[in-house]
């Protein structure tokens, strides 16, 4: 196995203009109650289990997670800013760079990649001229390869935001892509029509209700 | 019971006390076999401790005793027989009647196993490591790794962090055992060092571009296991099988820290601790560890006169001798005084005061003020840290007073920090607000709060009461001000309430001062003036500094065609206002006598030679003796100790605490102190990390602790240097 010499997803901090302990960051007044709310989930003393929900809160109201985000949940949480990082650089959703309005995460892993989800990769960069990594010119598109998302019987797919958008064609995703350039969120789920991951010719399985009690027992029971 | 620990104590080597085992705590003791040799152990101790205690050595890389247990590495994992998976012996607890099996092929295989995949990813440094020859990865792999590798992938790399001028770090070499990062958290105080991202690409850091930023961050060099976190100003200048280690102690403060001194070829390459539980432990903090390159400038080498231009010329002992002794001579009584500095051993101490007291005289002071209206300095229990650096693990309340214990006397912080961590100390101050590493309720900083205290008027007087084994400590600085002795009578009030409310047994000292220089307790053990009023009342014709380089007298104080000898071993404030200089030893080349805080007596070892022409201190003194006529009665090491042990025995009975006692009466003649407090705030000369590295005449000349101090005024930046590797 060759794997680069240096490990390129970075697990180190450098002060940027955009992302720096002075980048501005404070939870809403609505988000600030939720995160009391969350904290009450926890026992007196425990304040640092609250970590993962409140970072996440915290990204969901930003977009992403700046450094002076993770200080400030440090500071709710009066735990040290060290705890925060440990916990935000451990989980990859954890986004610590700015994303686009649209984050873009398309599976390549072994199921989608047998249902050629090279080709959706392949519509996706032509339209909209960006690489993996990298977010369109006006912020609005960033493109990301993850793993498995857990969809493996509507491959290909992609997750945009909290969005599944499954069972894609080329063509589809170009579409997708128009509908939120256009500012609309188009339905999340299969393309192809059927729901969900039912088979698409109708159910195979389970076309009669359940038997009730009783099926199949010997009559003397 | 019995068959049990003759057996174990026929068995094992010599771990086992050969008194059979406590029949008290027969309820909560558990049987184990340890490769078959029982062993009865407190139940919750670990397989590992339970070994130890067999004299087993479980090899561990992420263990460590004073450390909160991470089993991570699974490198001590050994096989309990009859067990299908082997067990981190380092976190499990024992169970009754276990086999512990520490050399089966199981265990062995797992070892080999763990030592492989370490391996894996661990770059081949050794060359140029400078862990070789203390590494303990090296070790291990050599005792318990396998002899071949099948390794044929490649290894991943991790970018260098910079976290400060003292601590150097090679990342590639992590093996993530995280005791960097349990020592920073737990130890230090200092919560910046972590574990981010996972798996393969984990990395131990700040995250952020951060120092290391703390008074003991020099101790992680010796925790790391491999050369991950090494020493920057050791960086490679020795290996550890060439130098000659001399065990000593610190005098940089008053802890009187145990250290190893490591020489190569007359030259101090390196210090490291020692282990002492009751005083230091295992650490040291950065002052004590880094400031040995100030040993090699600014050194007085050569005996030095000042010429008719006022230039000082180099000499020949002879005629600075003969100087010496003759302006001795002509003078008698109160016209010959003397000062005395911080880093003075006992027996340069005994010498000077034997041979002023032959002429007449008895003005002999040391440069920090101790308030002599009440007791004063006669009874020993009004200056010493009575209660002991070990009595603040028992301790559950401690008031602190005009102290900063964190850079004053970093191993005593690190004491406080412990039992605030596992035992619930509960720490009050008085005085300047100040980050100690711990969280402690800050009563204000004016003299007001102290008067309040002392008259049970202060609300906080409540929590003092209900305290049940209490502690005041009041630091050295606050008795150098004017109102010192009220300061004194006011604390020693509080400390005596405290006392009597507490209801704790006669043994149980409360009252204690944290001194800030290693030579005080020996200085006012052996009858010195603390404080310089009595030269500056009655300025000598001839002045002898010994060591003193705090400047408290300088020449204005002295009538004009004053005599002004010095003795020390660096070039610093005192001998550039000398006639006369005598090239003096430092503590790393003197068998000297220093007594800390505590009242523990302790010695230095000659650990390298005195350069040039500097000799021991109380040879010089011998010398001067004797051409000025009035010898010494002393030739040897020995009757200087004899001497010692005349004045007061407690100055030879080495690594011993004397108790001193009288507090009662300590008390009573303390409150015929007839003295106003000031309203100045009390505030400790160290406040910050930057007040911390340069505080006497061998760390100011020392290049390590000014890269120190500039990195924390300017940042890590401002201080890094080219890497060659």
């Amino acid at each position: 196995i060759f794997y680069p010499a240096l490990i390129k997803t970075h697990i180190f901090h450098r002060d940027t203009p955009a992302n720096n302990p002075e980048t501005p960051f404070e939870f809403t007044p609505e988000h600030m109650k939720r995160v009391d709310a969350i904290i009450n989930n926890y026992p007196e003393g425990h304040k640092a289990a609250a970590t993962i929900p409140v970072l996440d809160l915290a990204q969901r109201q930003h977009g992403w997670l700046p450094i002076s985000a993770m200080n400030k949940v440090a500071e709710i949480l009066g735990i040290a800013q060290m705890r925060v990082y440990e916990v935000a650089t451990f989980y990859t959703m954890f986004l610590r760079e700015p994303v686009g309005k649209y984050h873009v995460q398309i599976c390549t892993t072994t199921p989608c990649m047998l249902c050629d989800s090279d080709s959706i990769l392949e519509a996706i960069q032509n339209k909209l001229g960006i690489k993996v990594g990298e977010t369109t010119a006006d912020k609005l598109f960033t493109l990301t390869e993850v793993e498995c998302l857990g969809a493996c019987v509507n491959a290909p797919m992609v997750q945009i935001n909290d969005n599944y958008y499954e069972d894609l064609k080329p063509s589809d995703i170009e579409q997708i892509i128009d509908e939120l350039k256009a500012d609309r969120v188009p339905p999340p789920g299969p393309r192809s029509g059927r729901f969900s991951c039912e088979p698409a010719g109708g159910l195979t399985s389970l076309t009669e209700p359940p038997p009730g009690p009783g099926f199949g027992v010997r009559p003397d029971l | 019971m019995s068959s049990s620990s003759s057996s174990a104590a026929a068995g094992a080597a010599a771990v086992v006390s050969s008194t059979p085992t406590s029949v008290r705590a027969s309820s909560n003791m558990v049987e184990v076999f340890v490769d078959g040799k029982p062993v009865m152990v407190e139940s919750g101790t670990t397989v590992l401790q339970a070994c130890e205690k067999v004299g087993v050595q479980i090899p561990r890389f992420c263990y460590h005793d004073r450390l909160s247990v991470a089993g991570n590495c699974r490198m001590c994992l050994v096989e309990i027989e009859k067990a299908p998976k082997p067990v981190a012996a380092c976190a499990m607890p024992v169970m009754k009647g276990w086999n512990i099996l520490t050399n089966s092929e199981k265990t062995r295989k797992a070892r080999e196993g763990v030592m492989e995949f370490l391996l894996s990813n661990h770059p081949l440094d050794c060359p140029i490591c400078d862990q070789g020859g203390e590494c303990d990865l090296q070790d291990q792999s050599m005792m318990f790794g396998a002899d071949r590798s099948r390794f044929t992938e490649g290894k991943r790399a991790v970018e260098d962090k910079n976290i400060g001028p003292l601590i150097k770090t090679i990342m590639t070499r992590c093996i993530h055992c995280t005791r960097c990062v349990r020592f920073a958290s737990e130890v230090a105080g200092v919560e910046d060092l972590g574990t981010t991202g996972r798996g393969n690409s984990m990395q131990i850091g700040t995250y952020v571009e951060k120092m290391f930023m703390s008074e003991l961050s020099g101790n992680v060099i010796d925790l790391c296991p491999v050369g991950a976190l090494t020493s920057k100003p050791y960086a490679f200048t020795a290996r550890p099988w060439e130098t000659r280690k001399t065990e000593s102690i610190d005098v940089l403060d008053a802890v009187g820290s145990n250290i190893v001194v490591s020489t190569r070829g007359g030259e101090v390459m390196r210090i490291l601790p020692r282990l002492n539980e009751d005083v230091n432990e295992e650490w040291i903090s950065d002052k004590t560890r880094f400031a040995y390159d100030g040993l090699k400038r600014q050194r007085l080498t050569q005996p030095m006169v000042k010429d008719a231009s006022g230039q000082l010329v180099a000499t020949t002992w002879e005629d600075v001798l003969t100087r010496v002794a003759g302006a001795l001579q002509g003078v008698q009584g109160s016209e010959v005084g003397a000062v005395a500095g911080g880093m003075v051993d006992a027996e340069a101490l005994v010498a000077l005061k034997d041979l002023l007291n032959r002429l007449d005289s008895d003005t002999l002071c040391t440069e920090e003020i101790f308030p002599m209206a009440g007791a004063g300095t006669d009874l020993r229990s009004n200056y010493l840290l009575n209660s002991r650096i070990t009595g603040i693990e028992e301790c559950d309340f401690l008031l602190l007073v005009g102290t900063n214990p964190r850079y004053e006397a970093p191993l005593f912080n690190s004491r406080i920090r412990k039992s605030w961590l596992h035992n619930e100390l509960q720490v009050a101050m008085v005085g300047h607000k100040v980050d100690l590493s711990y969280s402690y309720k800050h009563l204000g900083e004016t003299t007001q709060v102290l008067q309040e205290i002392a008259a049970g008027t202060h609300p906080f007087c409540k929590v003092l009461v209900q305290a049940k084994k209490p502690v005041v400590v009041l630091g050295s600085s606050t008795l150098q001000r004017e109102d010192g002795a009220a300061i004194f009578k006011a604390v020693s009030t509080i400390a005596q309430n405290s006392r009597v409310s507490s209801g704790v047994e006669d043994g149980w000292k409360v009252l204690n001062v944290l001194h800030r220089v290693a030579s005080q307790v020996a200085a006012l053990d052996l009858g010195y003036k603390p404080g310089v009023n009595a030269i500056q009342k009655n300025p000598p014709k001839v002045l002898f500094l010994l060591g003193a380089d705090a400047g408290c007298i300088t020449r204005a104080d002295l009538p004009k065609d004053s005599f002004i000898i010095y003795q020390g071993h660096h070039g610093d404030v005192g001998a550039v206002m000398a006639d006369v200089i005598l090239p003096g030893a430092a503590y790393t080349e003197k068998n000297g006598t220093y007594v800390n805080t505590e009242g523990r007596a302790q010695q230095t070892r000659v650990a390298v030679t005195a350069p040039g022409m500097a000799r021991e201190d109380w040879k010089v003194l011998r010398a001067i003796s004797e051409l000025a006529g009035v010898t010494l009665p002393y030739d040897t090491l020995a009757e200087v100790r004899r001497r010692l042990e005349e004045v007061s025995p407690n100055l030879v009975r080495y690594d011993d605490v004397e108790e001193a006692n009288y507090f009662k009466q300590a008390h009573e003649l303390s409150k015929a102190v007839n003295q106003s407090l000031l309203a100045a705030p009390l505030v400790p000369p160290q406040l910050t990390v930057k007040d911390f590295y340069m505080t006497d005449p061998i760390s100011r000349a020392s290049q390590t602790m000014a890269k120190c101090v500039k990195a924390v005024t300017e940042g890590a930046a401002a201080v890094d240097e080219p890497s060659v590797c």
